[in-house]
This record gives structure tokens, sequence and C-alpha cells, in this order.
């Protein structure tokens, strides 16, 4: 069986340039396609256009680089297709109950999590994932604007969740040092005081 | 002397017959002013362009390569080949047989057989990339037959997805680095997140 090689400081250098090279990409207006761009445009934008959301899957990465193989890669993969479990949900109408409370809750316990820098069987840590996943996708799915291309849209839509995980499992490599580790609890910190904030508006 | 009238005759000659080459072609039917590019290259540049069909390609592709050569290969001729079938019977009979939502069907189970990355026999990836080809290939001919295009549309799709085939599964096939393989098993699951969500838009 063969070993699980964590990725050389290279391939994260690499991997941020491209991140920050698709972040600071401006929209071609050379497109003739107006409706397929604002699909894929929009869809992409989705989820980062609200910070809950936005920890939430940031905070996934972190733990599951906290945690190391195979979570590290298993969490990112978990939360995508229970996401758009949620939302597929979401766009046939059936009802969740207490959604801004789930997202909410999401943000404060995997915040929690990171910065007990808990580290539970993976069955357990894929479980939390997938649980709170389904609220946010839910919320994701009924939320979609008429008229985008489908397609398009749920590329751009799972594309940025993706890349979200990314960014926190890119994050998450200061966790070889025991200063990044200190740097990374104190960051689940925030993540889950940002949650209980969340929770407050979500109950006021 | 002699030599030269020899030269002389034979410049002649291929004089002669570059003039005739030139009037015998029959007008080339790759190419077409009116759209631009014509039939066949529309064909290839609908495969490149169009992440309907585009997407299930590479999620075939990525399935076969983490599969080995033998999988492969078969899905190299077994995908282009029932594609190609498919969308001539579709271009003569017309009409939709399967509901459009069985596209995201597709994405849904190849994404899904990606992202767990189960060994699978050449036989079985082999009926999957004919069930995939016939699927997509027959709404392609019936798409074409539609928009009244010519059948030659059908030889470009093809020949690129010889070549997308070909390229993707030998890369994938080619990874060795055990991240990297990881890395193709979320793009899998990212594959069926994008199914899913596709499914509910189209059910919703």
């Amino acid at each position: 069986m063969k070993r699980f090689h964590f990725p050389s400081l290279h391939a994260y250098e690499a991997l941020l340039a491209l991140l920050m090279l698709f972040a600071s990409a401006l929209p071609a207006f050379a497109h003739v396609q107006q409706g397929q761009a604002q699909g894929f445009l929009t869809g992409l934008s989705h989820p980062i256009s609200g910070l809950d959301h936005v920890l939430a899957m940031i905070a996934v990465g972190l733990w599951g680089a906290q945690l190391g193989p195979p979570a590290v890669w298993l969490l990112p993969v978990t939360f995508p297709m229970m996401m758009a479990f949620g939302g597929f949900f979401g766009l046939l109408g059936i009802p969740l109950p207490g959604v801004e409370v789930g997202i909410a809750l999401s943000a404060v316990l995997l915040g929690l999590m990171v910065a007990r820098e808990a580290k539970p069987p993976l069955i357990v840590a894929g479980v939390i994932v997938a649980f709170f996943a389904v609220f946010h996708g839910h919320a994701h799915g009924t939320e979609l604007p008429p008229g985008q291309s489908a397609l398009l849209y749920s590329i751009g839509f799972v594309i940025a969740t993706g890349c979200l995980h990314g960014v926190g499992v890119a994050i998450g490599v200061v966790h070889k040092w025991p200063a990044g580790r200190v740097a990374l609890r104190f960051s689940g910190a925030v993540v889950a005081l940002a949650g209980a904030g969340f929770l407050w508006s979500a109950f006021a | 002397m002699r030599m030269r009238v020899s030269i002389a005759a034979k410049s002649c000659g291929v004089a002669l017959g570059v003039v005739a080459t030139t009037f015998l072609p029959s007008p080339a039917e790759a190419h077409l002013v009116t759209t631009g590019l014509g039939p066949l290259y529309d064909g290839i540049s609908h495969v490149l362009l169009s992440p309907d069909d585009l997407l299930p390609i590479l999620a075939m592709s990525m399935l076969a390569g983490l599969n080995g050569p033998a999988a492969g290969r078969r899905t190299l001729f077994g995908l282009t080949g029932a594609w190609l079938l498919s969308g001539v019977a579709g271009y003569l009979f017309g009409q939709a047989l399967l509901p459009g939502t069985m596209t995201c069907v597709s994405f849904l189970v190849l994404g899904a057989l990606t992202a767990a990355d189960r060994r699978l026999s050449p036989a079985v990836v082999l009926g999957i990339a004919v069930a995939v080809g016939l699927l997509h290939g027959w709404l392609n001919g019936t798409g074409i037959a539609a928009v009244q295009r010519e059948a030659l549309g059908l030889a470009g799709i093809g020949s690129a997805i010889f070549v997308v085939v070909a390229l993707a599964s030998g890369f994938v096939m080619s990874l060795r680095i055990v991240w990297m393989r990881i890395a193709v098993r979320v793009a899998g699951s990212w594959v069926a997140a994008i199914g899913l969500l596709m499914l509910g838009w189209s059910l919703g």
C-alpha cells in the first residue's frame, strides 16, 4: 500500500498563486453569451456571498488539515456532495426547518473543533461535516436566482465551494509548525465566535 | 543538353499537375463560410465548449484512467464508437427517447464512481462508457437534426471525444503521486455534486 505523502510547499505555493489568479480575474467583456457567463459567475460568487458560509467552509478545510490524511481530503469531498444533496431538496422546494440556525451552529461547532484541535474518529468528523453541509446546500438551493444557465451555475457553485475548502486546507499547512498550530486554534476560536454572532442574529 | 530538356519537361509536368489539382478538389465540406467554421469544426468546438458534453467525457476519462490501461483503451473506442453510432441513429430518428434529466444522472453516476475509486473490471468500465456514449450521442444526433445542421458535425464530435479521452485518461493513468490521484477523486465528487444540483434543478 502506498503511503500518503503530503504535498510539498511548492505545490501549495503554486495552488495559492492559482487561487490568487482566479480571485483577481475580471469578467471578460469579450463574451457575447451573456447568459452563460452570468450563470457561471453567479454560481461562482454565490458561496462567497455570505460570511457564514465562507467561515464554515474554510473551517472544514482547517479541520481537515489538523486531522491530516485521509480527513484532509475526505472532509472537503463530503461537504460539496452533501451540500449538493441539501441543494437538491432546496431546489425541489422541500422545506428544512432551522436552516439559518443550522448554518450558524455549523460555524460554532466547526470553529470549536478547530480551536480545540479535536480529533474524533473519521466517521464522526465526516458525519458532523455532512450534517451541516445539508443546511448550507438547502439555503443555497432555495436562493438560486431564476433564469440562469443551470449547468454553468452549478459548475461555478461547486468549484467555488471546493476552492473555499482548498483555501482552508492551504492555510492549514501552518499546522506543521508549533506557532502555526496556535494560530490555527486561534482562528478556530474566531470562527466559533463569529458563528455565535450569526446564531444570535438568527434567533433575534 | 538532353538533361536540361528533361528537367524542363519535369518542371512543366509538375506545374501542370499543380494547376490540374487546384481545379480537381470538390468544395471542402469542413469549411462553411456562413457559420465561420463548418459542420466538422462545429462538432469539434461543440465538445470543447459545451460543458454538458465535455463534463461527462472528462468524468468518464477520469474513471477509465483510475482503472488502468485496459479500461482506458476500451473506453477510448467504446465511448467514441457508441457516441458516434448513437449520434447517427438519433440524427436519423430525430426524436429524443429519454428525458434530458438522464444526463444529470450520468454526471451523478460517473462522478460518484470516480470519487469512490473502486476498482472496476475493464468490461464494466466499457459498459458504462457505452451507456454514456449512447445517451449523450443520441441527444447530440437529435439536436443536430432539430436545428437542421449537417450530420458531418457528428464526425467532428467523435474525433474530439477520441482526442479528449485519449489525453485525459492517459494523463490520469500516468499519475503516480497519491495526492494527485486524490485530486482526481475530488474532481469526481465535484462532478457528482454538479449532477445532483442539475437533477434538482430539472425536477424542481
